[in-house]
């Protein structure tokens, strides 16, 4: 029976990698979605009948308490589900990862209270030294995922402010509680103490709040991306403490996703890992208004009637989306317009920025919400060397991202990361709320060059009118 | 147990490299559904939770376990369901536009 259920585990691992393997392409997502849901669904039977197999005590009553879990979950979860806007998905991410970290540090806790249900115990009826390990880092990571989202919740919800928080010595009490949870997981090792494991799940908590509080705003796809690596180690470690190879397999497929979605949004704002996760960078770019340096060059601005009169006669218009149109909930409004673009016969694309957003992937989301179809949707490297060949690049809710500082002016903030060209399309038409610099704090040049035109406004009342105006 | 452990290290580092190669193969556009979708998975911690839930009798560690089951069912409920939203609503273009 043990060896049926471990089988029965391993096919719940395949469906899993089968899962992801489905988002390799739009038109088999669904499908391997369904295999994930089929994946769960067998990995929870299979244990509960493994445990009425198993245990002499395991009971009706045990079962209804189970299931009783398992609906107040499906409830929550459903509705939540239901009712998120599109816009709040990365804050919703943040939230469902804290679940992941809190359970994980619960598990490790209820195995710690009865290792003999989990099998844990030697013959001296002490729990094994390599099990104390997993369980204390289990712990640890699980309560590092759930503190730390927990912030990176509050920053996306606006409950937080997004600018970073720093105080001076932050480095140095990090370093100083690391070592010390380092030191707590050998005394654990060692008397596996339950003080010692209940101080180490405190500093696990701390370490994760401190790590990242002094992260700003533009900086959350890569914390968001860590923090579903972290969620997957967690499970993993469990994984091992358990000896269920489903949640090893499990943890290390979301804890290696999660990395290289790290490793991505990095690379899409030049940056390194560490240089992120030091902190300090930038302020919120919808806060940065106030402190921006204001330039006093003239630049030249347009009416929506402009604008709909530049983009109705030319031939390709390029839409360069960015965390504005999100924020103004202007998804809707510029298919709108690109509808009525469309019907005077200019041929419209979508370029989006790896970075572009607060998650990985977010901008191609509300597009999909608005009902853009995904073949209009192009990545930075694929779309980089139309622009050339292209009348209008209209920009909306962008700025850092197409700021060709990054690439000509090595003293800049941004140099080095990859932008989109905007700049040799024809006409370039920026939308935007005022003339304040953007998330990293630097003037972006191409306000003032001839060939931009600026449109005042929100996003989406911007996007509207010019829609009308068509 | 030396073995045992040895044994299931093996099936954690092929695992990320499997989880590797299959996830640079998600293309792009697609990287919020894999967020929430690993998301979802990675709650596959529920099998310590019914264990935890199955095997004791009412005390610390049951509450512990009936917490944590619920917890991560909402996250299991939660992420599959938003996830198969957002994947519904991808489409390709229409012959009509």
């Amino acid at each position: 029976m043990a060896n049926f259920s471990a089988l029965l585990y391993l096919i719940c691992a395949v469906l899993f990698i089968l899962a992801l393997r489905g988002l390799s392409s739009p038109a088999t997502s669904q499908r391997g979605n369904r295999m994930g849901m089929v994946g769960m669904a067998l990995a929870i039977a299979t244990t509960i009948v493994y445990a009425f197999w198993s245990s002499d005590t395991a009971g009706f009553v045990d079962l209804i308490w189970v299931i009783a879990a398992l609906l107040i979950g499906a409830v929550i979860g459903l509705t939540t589900a239901k009712k998120i806007a599109m816009t709040d998905m990365p804050q919703l991410v943040a939230a469902f990862h804290s679940l992941v970290g809190l359970a994980a540090v619960l598990v490790a806790a209820a195995a710690y209270t009865q290792p003999a249900a989990f099998g844990l115990l030697d013959v001296d009826g002490k729990i094994f030294v390599a099990s104390r390990i997993e369980m204390g880092l289990g712990i640890a990571i699980g309560a590092v995922t759930f503190s730390g989202s927990l912030i990176a919740f509050a920053k996306l919800q606006g409950i937080m402010g997004g600018a970073p928080v720093v105080f001076s010595g932050q480095h140095k009490v990090n370093a100083v509680v690391g070592l010390l949870m380092l030191g707590l997981i050998i005394a654990f090792c060692i008397s596996a103490n339950p003080t010692t494991l209940l101080l180490l799940t405190l500093l696990a908590f701390a370490i994760g709040f401190l790590l990242i509080i002094p992260i700003g705003g533009a900086d959350m796809p890569v914390i968001v991306s860590m923090l579903n690596s972290y969620s997957g180690w967690a499970a993993a470690g469990i994984g091992f403490t358990l000896h269920n190879n489903a949640l090893i397999v499990t943890g290390a497929l979301v804890g290696s996703s999660g990395a290289i979605l790290s490793y991505i949004m990095c690379k899409g704002m030049n940056r390194s890992f560490i240089n992120v996760l030091l902190g300090g960078f930038g302020g919120d770019s919808s806060t940065g208004a106030a402190t921006g340096a204001v330039d006093e060059r003239p630049v030249k601005q347009g009416s929506a009637e402009d604008a709909a009169f530049i983009m109705k006669n030319a031939g390709s218009v390029i839409i360069v989306p960015g965390y504005g149109m999100a924020v103004a909930q202007a998804q809707h409004a510029v298919k709108e317009m690109a509808d009525a673009l469309k019907a005077e016969g200019v041929k419209v694309s979508y370029a989006i920025h790896p970075v572009a957003g607060r998650m990985p992937g977010h901008m191609n989301v509300l597009l999909a919400e608005a009902n853009v179809p995904y073949d209009e949707v192009f990545e930075l490297e694929d779309i980089n060397s139309e622009f050339q060949s292209t009348d209008v690049a209209f920009v909306i809710g962008a700025n850092d991202v197409t700021n060709p500082a990054a690439k000509t002016d090595p003293k800049s903030p941004i140099f080095g990361m990859p932008v989109l060209e905007v700049e040799k399309a024809r006409t370039v038409l920026f939308v935007k709320r005022g003339m304040a610099a953007g998330y990293a704090g630097v003037q972006n040049e191409l306000f003032f060059r001839d060939n931009t035109m600026m449109l005042f406004g929100d996003a989406k009342k911007v996007a509207e009118s010019v829609a009308r105006s068509l | 147990m030396g073995g045992d452990f040895v044994g299931q290290l093996s099936i954690f580092v092929l695992a990320v490299f499997v989880g590797y190669y299959v996830v640079w193969s998600v293309t792009p556009a697609l990287h919020t559904p894999l967020m929430a979708v690993t998301n979802a998975i990675s709650s596959v911690i529920v099998v310590g939770a019914i264990i935890a839930v199955m095997s004791s009798s009412v005390g610390w560690t049951k509450i512990l376990g009936f917490i944590a089951l619920t917890l991560a069912s909402i996250n299991i409920f939660g992420g599959f369901a938003v996830t198969q939203r957002m994947l519904a609503m991808y489409k390709k273009k229409n012959k009509g536009e």
